[in-house]
């Protein structure tokens, strides 16, 4: 049994990774596949912003600097009588600007190299599965009793490299976790690999960064970083089998989710079902529903059952007619998969 | 039964608007009167003149779209708009400025321009000038017939399948896109060959090839892109509207096709594109800044190869708007490359204008604000460019706002602010009036103001991670005060364009009359009148250098243009054709005039393509037949344009 | 050659030089190569080779990436498509032995020869139509397919308006209309003609040619 002092100090990495930034911001990343990167764009912003700095005073420059007005005799006079003249600005400016670009071109085939490398022997394989607004997680494993299948919100182990398999079951979508690593393109009749790696734990959000359709704007996603500890419990849990239900109200729950949800939705242990929608065996699991849209509260839960269309116009998920006692029964049914 | 003279020496004469000779050329020239003539005009100053004002409808139309969207995205979770209908004005707002305004201003100002440029009487092909306008006017109107009832093209302007396709929007909107783009191509074709030609053929004497001005240099380069990059869309949305509506499955990956071969089509077509929007507005800021500058532009040469590098390495980077789909490394890695070395011409220019303003002796009228504020912008949106070329950093900043600031600063930067400073400098010789100079400085610095702080802040959103093509967000993101400036700016940039109309129209009624050359220019086109008549030279000029107005206040050399006796040219309409390289004369070219044909043709290749989105098979055979005959009436031989020695009328 | 005429200096201290033209006599309107319709006619089959380019790029991204045997009934058979193929070539050659005729102010032979190519061309047409038909797949079978008909069908319209361009041009010889020195549109039309040849013998190799190589 574990005292609450070493509880604390398990979490607290968790706690001290206390990051600032908001939540898509990608000024300072944490990990391997992602760092040279940020390193890449602060060169090449600082360079940029030299370059602006540079041009503008020298337009300033040449517009404000002195000069000896035409004279009253022949106001009509040239600024020049000879068409040649100036060269030299081209020369040099022209050359110091290829001199750099070709700098920073090799700058960035080193950067392509390092983090294009994908792990030889990588943690963890998930295949992700983008459709239109969610993403469906497959953790594969040479065990195949040990491969499940989640939701929106991807666990992994801190500080180890995971690779993802990208596929589509319609149109393009794109898997872009900012702070971890650069887009991928989820394409439909192609597997698209990458790979990534968290150096510090926490959660790190990311976007559907392709227009897919109406709710392109809320198609996030999460990606959790746990400790060891944290992830093998966590993993546990995913693969346990069917969660009974205990009360009355959570059996009625479990049958209104047959007869109106399973056509759909994947709860392990249940009758084998849809996988159009989420797997939700481990709902509770999640911080968010629809993917990312909403925090995962009773409340959320009911009124998206209720009326999806409301919540998020154009989604997939049709509205439920049930009444006032169903939906409570099947909310609390789903508030027990943990 | 006149003589038919088959060749003849032509006569040449000292003339100048008020000589007899200028009387007949009057009388050859001017086009009918009336609805009629309005028509059948085929008056490049015409056409050029509706090819302007009808761009400009579109630029407001496109402007109005962006607001609505400014609105909507000002503050996080807003419900003015539903996501389709966000999905919809974004992709109406792409295609109308990209399409319907950017490159058909330009085609304005070159086709108005050009012969006056060039010390010519019209453009080669005067009916085909005629005719790319009126399918330009109602390609526009056929793209936005959907939009319209709420049923516009949803997918973006760049269109990706497999949501284009019939199964993600069953809608006719894609259809109405993918039409009417073919549509618009054919415009944009003959537009392109126009320009070709003419450079190719009708030059003054003398005008030999390095002392064109650059504003040609920049249009006969996006023609010659053009005519290789627009089939590429062209293939695209023909293939697509063939997978939607007969059954193919080109883009199809249940059956074998590729949803990547739509983009390597599209951007094959997209990136040459940008840079016909852009390389004609760079031209039109080589020509006129050297006026506000007194002096001639540095590096002439320098800037007209780098223009003609741009467009040849522009062919060769498309694949840069694809760097996150998967594509193999080692030839993602040359595109990236090759996308950096295209900003080396771009600096070459830059260093050419900057050193133009340096080296001469700056005169600040609103045109000159304008281009000088646009060589920062232009900066801005290059350096923008130029980190989104390095490939893995592009992971990050492709699809967010980052990428929207840079193509703002390209765009804005690199066609409206010159369009705009272009106006002010030849609405002069177009309308005889002067603009309002105070009007016009404040316009420039409220649209300056206006369009940085709209657009500045954009780079920030992107590295704080805000995707593209997002109708809301969410209120913990960090993105809401950033989006509430960039709105304000938006309205203010609006101010300022507004500000731009009403001096137009003010200066319409009321501007200061303008003389032939009031900014002191040098090239050929202030030796006109202003307005210019409509046969533009009493004579056609004799060209010594790049700068004839100028030449007696240069130490260049003896040699002299002559824009007061050449040849005169004045049995029908007629223009001199010259060789390609030296100008040097070879034929007398008799030119058409006004002729209901362009007109005719233009509603029946329209009323095919209406055909082939409604399923009609009887319409589109019908059209077809009217398309062929009236190219074939239009094609006739006529002995009027010498095309045959005897007569068949 | 521009030649030199001095006048009197008006402004500085050099003498200025007027440049001026010699009389020499210019032809009038469209002679040969010299009529803008000549230049616009290269202008519009460098846009629609350029066309074709794309349609075959995409006929090898596809095959490229195609899963299984490509093409996926087999290299398509020779029979038609050799005979259809030497056909479209003697249309070209009896073009050329047509225009020749009218340089040497012989509208009777340039007659001939557009009578011939346009027969020529109408047989291509229906040799065409019978190897469409005769196919084991139709337009929506497969990827192949699609890029099949459509290739094979841009061409084929290209096909059809030239042949409605020869029929032009020989109602206009019959007319009279051309002489040796003015004969442009026969010219523009015959290039155009010889263009759908070469445009052939590029699809032709892509598909019938590249499935037997290696």
């Amino acid at each position: 049994m574990n005292s609450p002092l070493v509880l604390l100090f398990n979490k607290l990495p968790m706690l001290l990774a206390v990051r600032v930034e908001p939540p898509m911001a990608y000024r300072h990343t944490y990990g391997p596949a992602v760092d040279p990167i940020t390193r890449l764009g602060w060169g090449l912003g600082i360079i940029s912003v030299l370059v602006i700095v540079i041009i503008g005073v020298l337009l300033l420059g040449g517009v404000l600097r002195k000069r000896t007005a035409p004279s009253a005799a022949d106001p009509h006079q040239l600024a020049v009588r000879r068409d040649a003249g100036g060269m030299a600005w081209i020369y040099v400016g022209g050359g110091i600007s290829a001199v750099v670009l070709v700098g920073c071109m090799a700058w960035t085939l080193l950067v392509t190299a390092e983090v294009t490398k994908l792990p030889s022997s990588p943690a963890l394989t998930v295949q992700v599965t983008a459709s239109q607004w969610w993403w469906s997680l497959r953790y594969l494993n040479a065990n195949p009793s040990h491969i499940f299948t989640t939701a929106n919100e991807i666990h992994i182990p801190v500080g180890q490299p995971v690779r993802f398999e990208l596929a589509s079951t319609d149109v393009i979508h794109s898997f872009w976790i900012p702070q971890l690593a650069g887009k991928m393109d989820v394409i439909p009749g192609q597997t698209n690999v990458m790979w990534l790696q968290a150096d510090q734990p926490g959660t790190y959000r990311g976007q559907c960064a392709a227009f897919c359709g109406r709710q392109h704007a809320h198609m996030a996603l999460f990606i959790v970083a746990d400790t060891p500890q944290d992830f093998a419990a966590w993993q546990d849990r995913q693969l346990t089998e069917r969660i009974v239900p205990t009360t009355e109200e959570n059996h009625r729950g479990e049958r209104i989710f047959q007869t109106h949800c399973a056509a759909c939705h994947t709860i392990r242990g249940t009758n084998p079902a849809g996988s159009f929608g989420p797997d939700l065996s481990h709902l509770m699991s999640r911080s968010t529903i629809a993917a990312g849209l909403l925090a995962n509260t009773p409340g959320n839960l009911a009124d998206w059952i209720a009326n999806p269309e409301s919540v998020k116009p154009g989604t997939r998920m049709p509205a439920q007619i049930l009444s006032g006692p169903e939906l409570a029964s099947v909310t609390s049914y789903l508030n027990t998969l943990h | 039964m006149a003589v038919i003279e088959t060749d003849r020496i032509p006569s040449i004469a000292r003339a100048t608007d008020d000589s007899p000779s200028s009387a007949i050329l009057r009388e050859n020239w001017e086009g009918r009167p009336g609805v009629g003539g309005w028509l059948a005009t085929v008056d490049h100053k015409e056409i050029g003149k509706r090819y302007v004002v009808t761009a400009f409808i579109f630029l407001i139309i496109g402007g109005l779209e962006a607001l609505v969207m400014r609105l909507q995205l000002a503050r996080p979770n807003q419900t003015l708009l539903t996501p389709e209908q966000y999905s919809q004005l974004f992709t109406m707002h792409g295609v109308t400025m990209i399409f319907l305004y950017a490159l058909p201003v330009l085609s304005g100002f070159s086709n108005y321009l050009w012969p006056l440029l060039l010390g010519s009487r019209d453009m080669a092909f005067p009916r085909l000038n005629a005719l790319s306008y009126w399918v330009f006017l109602f390609a526009g109107i056929f793209l936005y017939s959907s939009f319209v009832v709420g049923k516009g093209p949803d997918d973006g302007w760049f269109n990706y399948v497999p949501y284009a396709s019939l199964a993600y929007n069953p809608g006719p909107n894609i259809d109405v896109y993918a039409l009417g783009m073919v549509l618009l191509g054919i415009s944009t074709t003959v537009g392109s060959m126009n320009f070709i030609v003419t450079l190719a053929h009708t030059r003054a004497p003398g005008m030999s090839i390095n002392r064109v001005p650059i504003l040609v240099w920049g249009t006969l380069t996006a023609s010659v892109g053009n005519l290789f990059a627009v089939p590429a869309v062209s293939l695209a949305f023909f293939m697509l509207w063939m997978d939607r509506q007969v059954g193919t499955h080109f883009f199809d990956s249940t059956a074998g096709g590729q949803p990547l071969l739509w983009q390597h089509l599209f951007w094959m077509f997209g990136h040459p594109w940008v840079y016909a929007i852009v390389l004609p507005a760079m031209g039109i800021v080589s020509d006129a800044l050297p006026t506000f500058c007194r002096r001639p532009l540095v590096g002439y040469t320098a800037v007209a190869l780098a223009t003609v590098t741009t467009m040849v390495l522009g062919f060769g980077v498309w694949a840069h708007h694809m760097f996150a789909s998967g594509l193999p490394i080692l030839s993602l890695s040359f595109f990236g490359a090759a996308s950096m070395v295209i900003v080396i011409p771009s600096a070459v220019a830059v260093f050419a204008w900057i050193a133009t303003i340096w080296t001469g002796r700056p005169v600040f009228t609103a045109a000159f604000l304008y281009f000088a504020g646009f060589v920062l912008l232009f900066v801005i949106g290059g350096v923008s460019g130029f980190m989104t070329a390095a490939v893995p950093l592009d992971w990050q900043l492709t699809r967010t706002y980052f990428v929207v600031a840079h193509l703002h600063y390209v765009i804005i930067g690199i066609n409206v602010f010159p369009v705009v400073g272009g106006v002010y400098y030849w609405f002069p010789k177009v309308t005889g009036r002067l603009m309002n100079e105070a009007l016009g400085k404040w316009s420039f610095w409220v649209m300056f103001t206006g369009f940085n702080v709209a657009f500045f802040p954009m780079h920030i959103l992107g590295l704080l991670g805000m995707p593209r093509r997002i109708y809301t967000y969410g209120s913990g993101l960090g993105w809401g005060t950033t989006n509430l400036i960039v709105s304000i700016g938006a309205f203010v940039f609006a101010t300022g364009i507004l500000l731009f109309f009403i001096n137009i129209f003010l200066s319409l009624k009321r501007g200061v009359p303008a003389s032939a050359n009031p900014w002191d220019a040098a090239s050929l086109e202030w030796s006109t009148s202003s307005p210019p008549p409509a046969y533009n030279f009493a004579v056609i000029p004799i060209v010594a250098s790049r700068y004839p107005l100028w030449e007696d206040r240069m130490d260049e050399g003896a040699e002299r243009s002559s824009v007061g006796a050449g040849m005169l040219l004045d049995r029908g309409r007629e223009t001199i054709g010259t060789t390609a390289l030296d100008a040097e004369p070879d034929v007398i070219l008799k030119m058409p005039g006004d002729s209901y044909a362009p007109l005719l043709l233009a509603l029946a290749m329209t009323a095919a393509f209406v055909a082939l989105l409604l399923h009609s098979a009887w319409g589109f055979g019908t059209a077809a037949v009217v398309t062929a005959l009236t190219s074939i009436g239009w094609l006739w031989p006529k002995r009027s344009l010498m095309q045959i020695e005897t007569s068949h009328d | 050659m521009i030649e030199r005429a001095l006048t009197a200096g008006t402004t500085g201290a050099q003498a200025a030089t007027q440049i001026a033209i010699p009389g020499r006599k210019l032809p009038v309107g469209s002679k040969g190569h010299l009529a803008s319709g000549w230049l616009g006619m290269l202008t519009l089959i460098a846009t629609e080779a350029t066309l074709f380019a794309y349609l075959l790029f995409s006929y090898f991204y596809l095959a490229s990436h195609a899963l299984g045997t490509w093409p996926p009934s087999g290299a398509p058979s020779l029979r038609i498509a050799v005979p259809g193929t030497l056909i479209l070539i003697a249309g070209s050659v009896v073009m050329w032995w047509g225009e020749r005729g009218i340089k040497r102010g012989n509208p009777g032979q340039l007659m001939i020869g557009l009578a011939a190519a346009l027969i020529l061309g109408t047989v291509f047409l229906a040799m065409q139509g019978l190897e469409w038909s005769g196919e084991p797949f139709k337009l929506h079978t497969n990827v192949y397919s699609s890029l099949y008909f459509t290739i094979t069908g841009f061409h084929m319209l290209h096909v059809i308006v030239g042949l409605l361009m020869l029929a032009v041009l020989l109602l206009w010889t019959a007319f009279g209309y051309f002489s040796a020195d003015r004969h442009s549109a026969a010219s523009i039309g015959v290039m155009y003609w010889h263009f759908v040849t070469i445009v052939w013998l590029a699809v032709f190799f892509t598909f019938y040619i590249t499935p037997r190589l290696g």
